[in-house]
């Protein structure tokens, strides 16, 4: 469980983000949503601690992560496992290399028993037989799924996803989506995906907070968006002209 | 001052909470592949050229008959090991080394491949980073050796073939007069360009903010304030060892 609790930061004095609280229950797929730059990035960027917050704390299961205890941070991120809105493949480094890195630098497992989990994770993304390929020569889709190969290589008991589906055709996205929710209820990992897809939403929307200017508008499940009667998260539902059809009000 | 001390900050998360010692090896010697092996083709041509031009250019400006012929390469000698080939090599390996570590974090960073690096609780500085400054200050050096030597020859062959020192005279220059100290200052000069190119490019390209555009502007800023880093510590070193 993930618990962020106040959490502020600002840019040259522009508040980004103001007093977010919210609890990312273990073995949920968590989605935070809304529109481009309503923080939801910044968000992410505190709770896994590529920028510290202004005020308030996050905590992975009761530790605090952002009291500064630089030990107890590096445990928690060793925990942790991110898919990265282009991928964040290394580029000098060919897919198994890829997959493989977070088992180097962490773990003390013999080349053989690499190899395995490397495969292992290959195969549960549905990649075979590319693992000696470099990411340049990877399709965006294949790119998203070693990047998730890659954070569920150490069994991480966090999963986040920033953007997994931007830039990908929608039979591929639904493909991210329903991998992401089978590796969260698999492994029972606490997930949270940073989206603005609605289809992710209603795909595997277990909890989701609603981000509008920086501040947490609504919270609650794909099926509670729908009954909303909150004008901001409505107008971002309901934007298109497939999601009036598909569910009218 | 403000850069100063983000600078300072930045060297120092090199040595704190570093990976395994074992970690660094593999990563050291693909570095000294990059910064060393893959400089000697520039380094050659440049030195060679450096050498022959010294040579050709001091015999022009010796005309007197009271001084003999070897004073043209004891000067080339002198010029060579004391500047040339530390300095000028050092303003050539920050254009090619120090360019291309700029550029490849820079691109890391634009790519979110630091933050992954970051994210799996592994210091990404240290990790990226001192690798690139240890093989630097292993590589650049052998350079400057390299450098020399090769200036020294394309000396040799630059003024025999166009006649203006004798073989005799031009082996006889290179030995008369020498003093050992200036190859131990040549490589004290190394050791601390070797640092200063790796350790301000990396610097950098680390802290590159934005996209495409960005990482060209830092690889044009790293070639630029390695330069200027350079020819300050010329100055200082040389007051500070020969002064």
């Amino acid at each position: 469980m993930i618990e962020v609790k106040n959490v502020s930061k600002s840019f040259d004095g522009k508040p980004v983000i103001e007093h977010i609280n919210g609890v990312f229950e273990r073995g949920n797929s968590n989605l935070i949503i809304g529109a481009s730059g309503t923080g939801k990035s910044v968000l992410l960027k505190n709770m896994v601690g590529l920028m510290p917050p202004d005020e308030g704390e996050v905590l992975y299961d009761g530790r605090c992560f952002t009291d500064g205890n630089k030990e107890l941070q590096t445990e928690v991120r060793r925990e942790i496992g991110m898919l990265f809105q282009g991928g964040a493949l290394f580029d000098s480094k060919n897919v198994e290399e890829n997959v493989g890195f977070p088992l180097n630098i962490l773990t003390k497992m013999k080349p053989d028993e690499k190899l395995d989990r490397i495969n292992f994770c290959l195969e549960r993304v549905g990649l075979e037989n590319v693992n000696k390929k470099m990411p340049s020569e990877l399709s965006g889709g294949m790119k998203k799924r070693v990047g998730i190969a890659r954070a569920i290589v150490n069994n991480p008991n966090y999963l986040y996803c920033d953007e997994p589906n931007s830039g990908l055709d929608p039979q591929t996205s639904i493909r991210i989506d329903n991998l992401i929710k089978e590796i969260t209820d698999e492994y029972n990992i606490t997930t949270i995906v940073v989206t603005h897809d609605m289809n992710s939403v209603m795909e595997i929307g277990d909890y989701v907070m609603f981000m509008f200017q920086g501040k947490k508008l609504w919270e609650g499940n794909k099926e509670e968006i729908l009954k909303s009667d909150v004008k901001e998260l409505n107008d971002f539902v309901f934007a298109t002209r497939l999601m009036k059809n598909i569910y009218p009000r | 001052m403000r850069s100063l001390g983000k600078f300072l900050i930045f060297i120092a998360r090199l040595v704190i909470r570093r990976e395994k010692f074992v970690t660094y090896i593999q990563l050291t010697i693909d570095e000294c592949i990059k910064v060393g092996y893959n400089s000697l083709f520039i380094v050659t041509i440049v030195s060679v050229f450096m050498g022959a031009v010294t040579t050709i250019q001091t015999a022009y400006n010796l005309v007197s008959p009271f001084i003999p012929d070897y004073v043209i390469s004891l000067v080339a000698r002198d010029m060579v090991v004391l500047e040339l080939a530390p300095t000028v090599m050092a303003i050539v390996y920050a254009g090619k080394v120090g360019s291309n570590i700029a550029g490849e974090l820079g691109t890391m960073r634009i790519t979110e491949q630091i933050d992954a690096l970051e994210v799996m609780g592994i210091n990404s500085t240290s990790y990226l980073v001192l690798p690139k400054i240890i093989a630097s200050l292993i590589m650049y050096p052998m350079l400057v050796v390299l450098s020399a030597f090769l200036a020294l020859y394309g000396g040799f062959v630059a003024g025999t073939i166009t006649g203006v020192i004798s073989a005799a005279d031009y082996t006889f220059g290179i030995r008369a007069d020498f003093i050992e100290f200036n190859v131990f200052f040549a490589l004290i000069k190394a050791f601390v360009y070797g640092f200063l190119v790796a350790a301000i490019s990396a610097y950098k390209g680390f802290y590159t903010v934005g996209g495409a555009l960005e990482v060209g502007r830092s690889s044009t800023a790293a070639v630029t304030s390695s330069c200027i880093a350079i020819l300050l510590a010329d100055y200082f070193l040389a007051q500070l060892l020969l002064g």
